[in-house]
């Protein structure tokens, strides 16, 4: 048997003003809503709680920094050789890390102040810690304008792509196909050899500033890396299309730019940053690729590729030159793909519980 | 109650004792399941109902032991002819499953492999649990298909889920399930995904083969219909607690849990048609914030102060079956208080 | 349209929805998802669509709302065709209400948001404050709690968000509302509290619905009227008491059987006729009555003919061939 049928235990001991009527407040008390979090602050939540994520938030931070505040306290330039006391020292070539070369030896001796050389100098008497850091903000800048570049194009090709349908859609992913069929690295170099010549001649301030190699760049990206994005953004909108709340504001009567806008766009949203946040690393890599193979931003300007090859020629005498932008490099691109990580962890809704 | 159905050897084919699973989620530990017993005889076939987070599921997870990862049964027995399987090694529970005690789910889609045919995967299973040939498996692979009323087996033998109706695929689930003739069989809302004649189907195929072949039956669904036409025996959940538990008519004519009757209220049937229903007030259970007291309270319309602070007790009610309600103690219409370990 | 009964709010005749299917790379086959349904809706009156999934019951529900555009057949509302109009005043007077409350409303919106699109889309309010208001007095009407207004979708359940959802719908005030298996998502012990709901609001709005529903428990509870599909076409209508008491239609009866009654004893006394086999694909109907390959009745001329609906006496309509 389950149960012995013992005496009532219960009975004997009723309170009776515990067996009243509960009242409404009191059961409403019961019946709390879990605070309110929005989509937003729950996924900052969950990124906050990933190490790897936090980490690299903070590896970037970092570095950016540094990018504003060094120039602004180390008194060198990247482009300039060294001068001691206003005048050009040759002798500092070469130099290791927080090496003084003789005659800024000399000028502390007699009583003067030089600024640490915190990464050396390179080969032309240059302080190295300076170049990096240009080079680390020419890479970034080049990442992050190449990036933008490439959700712009990505995300209105994909997005008429996709909310038209149809026919158009299938023109266009075509054209897609066609695009990503295309050996890039092959595109970039006859890219660049061809807008070489023809943008040697343009007046352009800009143009002549940047560089041409530079501006190559972002013509191949915006050329050929889009197509990724585009593809993402159409599927994503093709999913959220699918969904009945558009089928809803249809039935309201919403027109079809309302729904793009206040329906499909935020909804795919997290999706394109995501992605966006990935695509800075691989437009850095493909610009330190490009830089050192000699394709990139042209002399003096330092990009971190550049910096790695020219720091090749003396690599058996001084290894740290190239270990300096290499390791820039291997942090940023790290930093960049485990937060573009941790933010598909946190805010992509289809990895949600 | 207990004593009158046992079996010959004295022993119950299947009992859970004050079972506790919970979940470790990033919200907190969730107690989805929250001190459950029951008893299940041989034959005879139990409906566990309750709506969504009520546990009912979860109780069926935990006797299969196929918990996902996060879960685990935290305190309480499951005793199989008297073995408590909670202790068992994954090896001993994979000998449990299939031959001892099947399931077979609400979606029959994403229940079946569909890269092989489904004569492949019912012959596979049969190799696993048996020293069968090939051929001799491909034989009882047949000889199930005709079991469980699919019409021409040789040739359904070689097709693939894709090309079967939900109903015929949840026909091979069962066909799949019964292959080593389980003593228990676990059926998961199985035709909660059916449309109306193919469920008819479906449970008049589980009733005749439970005849067939003697088997126990849990069924656990959210449809009290399905379950008054099942079950001998009801368990009713809410919040991961049993509110009542007896025979079929103990819980549809004289319900002793103000949430049975509520329920039963709520639900149009032949009688009150032409009456407005009588709903359940408020919103469904949130496990991650679970009152102090009886799950149900800040539903029920006749909650008590007492509601609101202590977890009822499993009472005996006078004709003999269970419930856990204050009312009863209230009313003081019941027998006795069951302790939770019994 | 036909001017006999002049107070019809919503009629259609003859509606066609047929979908080309690709079925290989050049051969497309037509998926006849509905094929010549008609059927009338007064004022403040509740037609209840059942049939199994597939029978393309919410493909004329959208379709009338000419979410699809109908392939054939004509759509009268309130005395004027609708068919080929532009319907955005239109989407004032009809409104709809989805089976899934999970994936009908963005995630992305406020509550408020969400039952403010309508008066946005059709610019019903003057200031920011009579929008508000409006919106806290629809709120009030399902049943939602005012201070939950700013809250996103993903925090209520599933019968509060079903009020969401229809709290959208009425933002219009709309004389007819669609509501695509509005319950069937939702636990049974909320189930009563939208279907009461509806009832509410249809007494204190006189909207007229269109409930599209797979249990027939429920569509008898809520309806007027009963159509039973199957297969796109229409088998049977009768009025609700009617239909259930005295069901034609071999399909309708064995339909009727199939519900499991919650009922221990109804349920050891039934009689089921359980239907063999299993619902035809639409891309490869039978010739005939499409039920034939599944009724005990057939007879050859059910295999050449396709019976349409007649009356059979107090407006109850039966598509058969047996008397």
């Amino acid at each position: 048997m389950d149960t012995a049928p013992n005496k009532n235990p219960l009975s004997l001991q009723i309170d009776v003003s515990r067996f009243e009527k509960a009242t409404d407040e009191e059961k409403r008390q019961q019946d709390v809503m879990s605070e309110s979090t929005t989509f937003f602050k729950d996924g900052m939540r969950k990124l906050m709680k990933n190490p790897l994520a936090v980490g690299s938030i903070v590896v970037l931070v970092l570095i950016i920094l540094t990018i504003i505040i060094a120039p602004l306290v180390v008194p060198y330039s990247y482009s300039d050789i060294i001068k001691v006391n206003g005048k050009r020292d040759k002798s500092a070539k070469n130099l290791a890390p927080f090496e003084y070369s003789k005659q800024e030896q000399k000028f502390i001796d007699e009583g003067g102040k030089v600024f640490p050389h915190i990464m050396g100098t390179d080969s032309m008497c240059r302080d190295y810690f300076i170049r990096v850091v240009e080079g680390t903000k020419i890479s970034l800048t080049v990442g992050l304008f190449a990036s933008i570049l490439v959700l712009i194009i990505g995300v209105l090709y994909g997005s008429i792509s996709g909310y038209m349908g149809g026919k158009v859609d299938l023109i266009m992913m075509r054209i897609v196909d066609i695009i990503y069929s295309l050996p890039d690295m092959l595109i970039i170099i006859l890219l660049s050899v061809v807008l070489n010549e023809t943008l040697a001649q343009s007046n352009s301030k800009i143009i002549q500033s940047l560089g041409t190699n530079m501006v190559s760049i972002f013509v191949v990206f915006g050329l050929l890396y889009w197509v990724g994005m585009a593809r993402l953004v159409r599927g994503e909108i093709l999913k959220i299309k699918s969904n009945e709340y558009i089928l809803a504001a249809q039935a309201v009567g919403a027109p079809s730019g309302r729904i793009i806008r206040t329906h499909i766009i935020p909804n795919c949203i997290s999706v394109i940053i995501i992605t966006t946040a990935l695509q800075i690393p691989s437009a850095i890599f493909t610009e330190s690729f490009l830089s050192f193979v000699g394709m990139g931003v042209k002399a003096p300007m330092p990009s971190l590729g550049s910096l790695a090859n020219a720091a090749r020629e003396g690599l058996q005498s001084y290894p740290m030159q190239l270990v300096f932008p290499a390791v820039t490099i291997v942090l940023i691109v790290l930093a960049f793909n485990l937060l573009g990580d941790g933010l598909r962890d946190a805010f992509d809704p289809k990895l949600r519980r | 109650m207990a004593d009158l159905n046992k079996n010959k050897s004295g022993v119950p084919l299947l009992q859970v004792i004050d079972l506790h699973t919970s979940f470790t989620t990033d919200n907190g530990e969730v107690q989805a399941v929250n001190g459950v017993s029951f008893t299940l005889e041989e034959g005879k076939t139990l409906g566990i109902v309750g709506e969504s987070g009520s546990g009912k599921s979860v109780t069926a997870y935990s006797i299969m032991q196929i918990l996902e990862k996060n879960g685990h049964i935290s305190q309480g027995k499951i005793l199989y002819k008297g073995e408590d399987i909670t202790h068992y090694s994954e090896k001993q529970m994979q000998d449990f499953r299939g031959k001892k005690c099947s399931i077979i789910f609400q979606d029959p889609m994403t229940s079946l492999n569909p890269v092989y045919t489904i004569g492949n995967q019912i012959s596979e299973a049969i190799l696993i649990h048996s020293n069968k040939t090939k051929e001799q498996a491909k034989e009882a692979t047949i000889r199930m298909l005709e079991l469980v009323g699919i019409n021409d087996p040789q040739k359904r033998f070689k097709q693939y889920p894709h090309e079967l109706s939900g109903g015929m695929r949840q026909r091979i689930m069962i066909a799949m399930a019964l292959v080593s003739e389980p003593d228990i069989l676990i059926a998961d809302e199985p035709t909660t995904a059916l449309d109306v004649t193919i469920q008819a189907q479906i449970l008049e195929l589980m009733q005749e083969l439970q005849q067939k072949l003697n088997m126990a039956i849990i069924i656990v669904t959210h449809d009290l219909g399905v379950i008054a036409q099942m079950a001998d025996e009801i368990v009713v959940m809410y919040g991961g607690r049993i509110c009542e538990r007896g025979t079929a008519d103990h819980i549809f004519y004289s319900p002793a849990h103000e949430y049975t009757k509520g329920l039963l209220r709520s639900i149009p049937s032949v009688e009150n048609m032409k009456q407005k229903l009588v709903p359940i007030a408020g919103t469904p259970i949130n496990l991650l914030n679970m009152p102090k007291g009886c799950a149900f309270c800040a539903r029920c319309d006749n909650a008590m102060k007492i509601c609101l602070e202590e977890v009822p007790p499993e009472l005996k009610m006078p004709d003999g079956h269970y419930a856990s309600c204050w009312m009863n103690v209230k009313n003081n219409n019941y027998v006795s208080e069951v302790s939770a370990n019994e | 349209m036909s001017n006999e009964n002049t107070k019809c709010l919503v009629e259609v005749q003859d509606l066609q929805q047929h979908f080309p299917i690709k079925t290989g790379f050049f051969s497309k086959t037509l998926l006849k998802a509905v094929d010549g349904v008609s059927f009338r809706i007064n004022p403040g009156e509740t037609l209840g669509l059942v049939g199994e999934s597939g029978c393309g019951k919410t493909t004329v529900g959208r379709t009338l709302l000419r979410l699809y555009k109908p392939t054939g057949g004509k759509i009268y509302f309130d005395g004027t065709e609708v068919t080929d109009r532009n319907m955005h005043s239109y989407r004032k007077e009809m409104q709809m209400v989805f089976q899934d409350p999970y994936s009908s409303l963005d995630p992305r919106m406020t509550v408020e948001d969400i039952i403010g699109e309508p008066l946005d889309v059709h610019k019903l309010y003057k200031s920011k404050g009579e929008r508000r208001d409006k919106i806290l007095e629809l709120m009030g009407l399902v049943g939602l709690n005012a201070e939950h207004a700013t809250r996103y979708v993903h925090e209520f359940s599933g019968g509060q968000r079903q009020r969401i959802g229809i709290a959208r719908a009425l933002a219009v005030n709309p004389r007819f509302i669609v509501c695509d298996e509005p319950v069937s998502a939702l636990d049974v012990s909320i189930q009563a509290q939208v279907i009461n709901m509806f009832e509410e609001l249809q007494e204190k709005l006189g909207v007229a619905y269109l409930f599209i529903a797979h249990d027939l428990l429920v569509v008898h509870h809520i309806s007027d009227r009963i159509a039973v599909m199957y297969l796109g076409r229409i088998v049977e209508t009768a009025d609700a008491d009617e239909l259930n008491d005295n069901p034609m239609h071999p399909y309708t009866l064995s339909l009727l059987s199939a519900v499991p009654i919650p009922d221990p004893e109804t349920a050891r006394a039934q009689k089921r006729i359980i239907l063999e086999g299993d619902v035809p694909s639409p891309l490869n109907m039978p010739s005939g009555c499409a039920f034939r390959t599944r009724c005990r009745y057939a007879t050859e001329q059910c295999a050449r003919e396709c019976p349409q609906l007649t009356d059979r006496g107090n407006g109850h309509m039966v598509a058969c061939w047996n008397k």
